[in-house]
């Protein structure tokens, strides 16, 4: 088991003041007390909103949080084998935003594979970041893990057709609580790729899938929420190890179903409350979940953050790095079957900032 | 005379009173439906100001962070802000909002403006029981 590791013994090389004598040999020994090839890591940062004001200004608290991510991201040690950008770089999926965004997250050290969110995608249709990044869905191996990229913000054709034109269409999207909003999805053509691609795949392989939005239902309203989520799990259900890992949210969820485990990002931009406190209708946070620290507003990176990412014997263990807080570890507990937070599962340990209302 | 006058005037002064509250009381069904009208205008006008409609300095709105005007917890107000070493009202920390993420420059506490976002944020949250102080 995992346990929290404080940001000093974590960036070791962030520091010239700290003696390597004094610090944990690597982080994966630390972690899991084995060191086995198969282990490996990566970094996992998500939903920036990088956001143009006009001319060459852009909103400052957004670049700096994706700036804050990149920069720990760069001390990892040992390195990462890469790095997923889990998507919504732009706020209106404007060229300058995804540029500019582009052009921070250029400062990330070895491989980024992307991910396409919302904020991307609704202003021309994903041309423009395809244009810079390549295709939206996609796959790869590393290290005996076969990981699965899917483009989950689809939405139906009649809502995407609806509006007198693409900025527009963005904006209404863009609205998290728009009671005119529409699901997202995987849709069918993806589906059937993704069909095949599993199909050339063992079963005892361990997998990673990565989607925007959480391939599981938890508030439609905010679009929490992957309408054809069950149909994606359905596919994902003949392997022993599944996990997938989504932004979106930009909070602190995990929940196991069945064999799939799931994990979400924090965002580098801001944090959004849960939906349960929102008291004029129903949602359905997964019951493992113990939620992240209300944020104190006084502190601008508090409640944002980006994660660390630690793959063992097929499993995921996520690392929650939280600037102005404390950070958070969620592993999957082979005994329990589920992933569990480290040291806040225990309904005894939990402390008053987490408790949401 | 002159005393008399005075006393006329007194008397006539609380016949005044006593009709003006005959006529204040009761109010109708259609009293009850313009006012809730009127505070329906605005928590429709909060609603577009929060989400987009408050002229913000670098685009950024309230719903961005409050989608449906949630963590906000109007029911908590006034309470303590140790951030501010005091006890607060809501558009105290409103203001907060609109001078820091918003970059942009903070309304009066009467404002029409200010009304209205808390009009909306209250709307959003009808139902929950006062806390005052909680946090």
């Amino acid at each position: 088991m995992s346990k929290s590791i404080n940001r000093r013994e974590f960036l070791k090389r962030g520091s010239a003041l700290l003696a390597a004598g004094s610090l944990p040999l690597s982080l994966v020994e630390v972690a899991f007390g084995q060191n086995s090839p198969e282990n490996f890591t990566f970094a996992y940062v998500s939903d920036s909103h990088i956001t143009h004001v006009k001319g060459k200004d852009f909103v400052r608290n957004w670049d700096r949080g994706l700036i804050h991510a990149i920069a720990e991201t760069n001390l990892l040690d040992p390195r990462p084998d890469f790095v997923f950008y889990g998507g919504d770089i732009a706020q209106l999926g404007k060229r300058e935003e995804i540029d500019h965004g582009l052009e921070i997250l250029s400062g990330l050290r070895g491989d980024v594979h992307y991910v396409m969110g919302e904020h991307d995608y609704y202003l021309d249709l994903g041309d423009y970041w395809r244009k810079q990044l390549g295709p939206d869905h996609y796959s790869f191996d590393n290290k005996g893990v076969h990981f699965v990229v899917l483009n989950s913000v689809l939405t139906y054709d009649d809502w995407v057709n609806r509006w007198g034109g693409p900025m527009e269409r963005m904006l209404q999207m863009a609205r998290l609580d728009n009671p005119q909003g529409s699901p997202f999805m995987v849709g069918e053509a993806q589906r059937e790729w993704l069909r095949k691609d599993l199909d050339k795949v063992d079963k005892k392989t361990p997998v990673v899938v990565l989607s925007h939005s959480p391939l599981q239902k938890i508030y439609k309203c905010w679009n929490f929420w992957t309408d054809d989520a069950e149909q994606v799990q359905a596919l994902l259900k003949p392997f022993d190890k599944v996990s997938v890992l989504y932004g979106h949210v930009h909070q602190i969820q995990y929940n196991q179903i069945g064999n799939i485990s799931f994990n979400s990002a924090m965002a580098t931009a801001w944090p959004w409350p849960y939906p349960s406190s929102y008291k004029q209708a129903a949602s359905y946070l997964p019951k493992l979940t113990v939620e992240m620290n209300r944020a104190d507003p006084f502190f601008e990176r508090d409640a944002t953050g980006w994660q660390f990412i630690n793959v063992h014997t097929g499993n995921v263990d996520a690392h929650y790095l939280l600037p102005d807080n404390q950070n958070r570890v969620v592993a999957y507990d082979r005994k329990a079957g589920h992933p569990v937070d480290t040291k806040f599962q225990p309904a005894e340990n939990r402390i008053p900032p987490q408790t949401h209302y | 005379m002159k005393t008399i006058t005075q006393t006329y005037l007194l008397l006539a002064a609380s016949a005044a009173l006593v009709a003006g509250a005959a006529s204040a009381d009761p109010f109708t069904q259609a009293d009850l439906d313009r006012w809730k009208a009127e505070y329906m205008t605005s928590v429709e006008k909060g609603e577009k100001l929060f989400h987009g409609g408050l002229k913000s300095k670098n685009t950024v709105s309230c719903d961005q962070c409050h989608p449906n005007a949630t963590n906000i917890h109007p029911e908590t107000y006034p309470k303590f802000q140790q951030q501010l070493g005091k006890v607060a009202v809501l558009g105290e920390m409103i203001n907060w909002c609109i001078m820091n993420p918003l970059e942009s420059d903070p309304l009066a506490l009467d404002d029409p403006d200010m009304v209205d976002l808390q009009s909306y944020i209250h709307w959003e949250r009808r139902g929950v029981p006062l806390a005052p102080g909680k946090h």
